[in-house]
């Protein structure tokens, strides 16, 4: 995670639908969302915050198709051109035989490529003690983090519309 | 959105809240072992030990210690191979098939299956390294250039397939396994009363915090790495048939494997997710999450796999006739009514016969039953392996060289050795990880518990907000 400065408001909900319900309210009231924090993936969520759809797919094919390529260039290059081999009267590039392993090495390039941009472009990283603004966003709080340098709004203006919306408490994280 | 039909069961009983989720979960974690624990894992350890010695007395002394003979040259090492990786094949299918399903009742035992499923995959693949004889020279069956040898390896044989086979679903099943954990490592971090579990759990966790962003990505990752780990695990069980099946052996050789061992693999899978979910269930007193429901429901995809199964033993036996091969005929009726008769007989009673029960609901809604039957299906999986293993092999062409496999005590040593080594592994997961998924749990108890949380300002209670208008100009 990258290094937070500045002030932030921090609004504590109780239930996931409220603080979906919340976000295109306080949106609506010119209210920029740093970021909401919850327990669990709260399906529609990333849409109200108006976030891009996630590209990771994209890389993922192309880790996909980078493990097809070096599964099928190895063995043709090991049993076709470096030392051809007579095996059963087989071809040398047997194509049909060098499926399954080709396979597999797509898939094994896929999952750790993905998983590893996951962790790149989410910024995780083995680090025991990350940014909260509420540790209890992993337990049964839902969490929305309001920078308010970046806002117009004065403090006790945003308080209200947080408060309206259905956060439960208000509090003021400084970093 | 999901909405989830009223008339339908509820997922998860008690009315549980959140943050009653996070208790009923850590508290294990948290807690000091219990002294039931501690025995199931000092007995876990000693059985490991012994077994160790035994392997690597096996390694010292050679595979000769196995009574293995010239004529069966696989019995209980590849038999103990298929064995656990059929076993392992539930954790997949209930962690990465029933999410593309959208089966929602997976969540509460997901967790514990796919650790299941990592744990036998290590079992299979220590007899793969002891049947090897010589596991030092292990990296003979990698691609490794020349200077090590002549040649490189056979890319044509199943059997290097399999290598590349169990490694990437060990280490797929692994990634797919511990992102999930990610999120419930968070909770129990910010959980943590002391130091050191804050900095273990804290490292384990990546610094994850839940946010929007995140969690948008995480979901996607999860889906594309069910989808990848669905064909991966039929793939994995098919390369194993094919061991066995691209060779002559009559009794291997035929084209129905790849499904009827997929199918075994699931349906001796599931009565070990079983057994241990039984007994984890009643031990951390998790009955409103793994449900009466939960048990009723992997007892009916035991009963459709060992249908399935069924449905295979016969169909092999009549096309061994059909076919007019005569050796193929009669290693069939070999098997049936030959020396390994009971072999075979335990195998059909224990894996068509005993499911078939499950027709019962009263059966497949008892734990007693549940257990007992589960218990029955993994034996008769093992006999299932043997049958195809050794009755295949024993009846050589030339009668003279027919033989009888009998197991010595360091085949049943190291096949014990085995068992150390998952309920070892088991029994420290189940004490230091959550056992069940708390945020996918979390994520499906409101649409599916029996009382939804304590309502709050702003929403109706019941309230599902499916189309939030959004204001895309807000900003």
């Amino acid at each position: 995670m990258a290094e937070l400065t500045g002030k932030y408001l921090v609004g504590v909900f109780d239930d996931d639908d409220v603080i979906l319900h919340a976000v295109p309210q306080i949106r609506r009231a010119g209210v920029k969302i740093h970021d909401v924090y919850s327990p669990f993936p709260i399906h529609g969520l990333d849409d109200a915050l108006g976030l891009p759809r996630t590209r990771i797919g994209i890389a993922a094919f192309l880790f996909g198709l980078t493990g097809t390529t070096c599964a099928l260039t190895m063995m043709t290059w090991m049993m076709g051109i470096d030392w051809p081999m007579n095996i059963g009267g087989k071809d040398y590039i047997s194509l049909p035989n060098f499926i399954p392993i080709t396979f597999e090495l797509t898939v094994l390039f896929t999952a750790f490529g993905m998983v590893t941009t996951f962790f790149v472009t989410n910024g995780l990283s083995p680090n025991p003690t990350p940014v909260m603004f509420d540790p209890r966003s992993t337990d049964n709080k839902f969490v929305m983090a309001i920078e308010l340098g970046k806002n117009k709004m004065s403090e006790e203006d945003i308080t209200k519309v947080l408060r309206d919306s259905g956060a439960g408490e208000v509090n003021i994280k400084q970093f | 959105m999901h909405v989830t039909s009223p008339v339908r069961p509820p997922l998860v009983t008690g009315g549980k809240t959140y943050a009653d989720v996070t208790e009923d979960v850590c508290r294990h974690v948290e807690g000091k072992p219990t002294k039931e624990w501690k025995i199931a894992f000092i007995v876990s350890v000693i059985v490991l030990i012994y077994g160790t010695a035994c392997v690597f007395w096996t390694w010292w002394e050679g595979l000769g210690v196995w009574g293995l003979n010239k004529t069966v040259g696989w019995a209980w090492d590849i038999t103990n191979f298929v064995w656990w990786v059929g076993i392992g094949h539930a954790g997949t299918l209930i962690s990465a098939i029933l999410l593309l399903f959208r089966q929602k009742w997976r969540t509460s035992i997901n967790r514990a299956a796919e650790a299941m499923t990592i744990f036998a995959v290590l079992c299979a693949a220590s007899f793969i390294v002891m049947h090897m004889g010589r596991p030092w020279l292990a990296y003979w069956a990698l691609p490794l250039p020349n200077t090590f040898g002549s040649l490189w390896v056979n890319f044509n044989s199943p059997l290097v397939w399999d290598v590349f086979a169990i490694s990437t679903y060990f280490s797929v099943s692994l990634v797919f396994w511990y992102i999930g954990l990610i999120p419930d490592l968070a909770t129990i971090r910010d959980r943590a009363q002391n130091k050191v579990s804050r900095f273990i759990y804290g490292t384990l966790s990546m610094g994850w915090n839940g946010s929007a962003r995140t969690w948008a990505r995480y979901e996607y990752i999860s889906l594309i790495l069910a989808g990848l780990s669905t064909p991966l695990v039929l793939s994995v069980h098919t390369i194993v048939s094919m061991d066995f099946a691209t060779s002559v052996i009559p009794g291997w050789h035929t084209t129905i494997f790849p499904p009827y061992f997929v199918a075994g693999a699931i349906f001796s899978g599931f009565a070990m997710v079983q057994n241990l979910m039984l007994i984890t269930r009643v031990v951390y007193r998790l009955e409103d999450y793994i449900t009466i429901e939960h048990i009723e429901s992997m007892n009916k995809i035991i009963t459709l796999t060992g249908s399935i199964v069924g449905v295979a033993y016969l169909t092999e036996f009549f096309i061994a006739w059909y076919s007019g091969v005569e050796y193929e005929s009669y290693a069939f009726i070999n098997r049936a009514t030959g020396p390994y008769w009971w072999a075979y007989w335990a195998m059909m009673t224990c894996n068509v016969i005993s499911p078939q029960l499950f027709w019962s609901r009263s059966i497949r809604r008892s734990v007693t039953w549940t257990f007992f039957i589960s218990v029955i299906v993994n034996i008769g999986m093992w006999f299932e392996r043997f049958v195809i293993i050794v009755t295949s092999l024993h009846r050589d062409y030339l009668p003279s060289s027919w033989a009888m496999f009998s197991p010595t005590i360091f085949d049943i040593s190291d096949y014990i050795f085995s068992f150390g080594l998952f309920f070892t592994l088991f029994l420290l997961f189940s004490k230091y990880l959550p056992v069940v998924n708390m945020a996918e749990v979390k994520a499906v108890i409101k649409s599916s518990s029996e009382r939804l949380p304590k309502n709050v300002s702003g929403v109706a209670k019941g309230t599902r907000v499916t189309n939030p208008s959004f204001n895309k100009d807000a900003e």
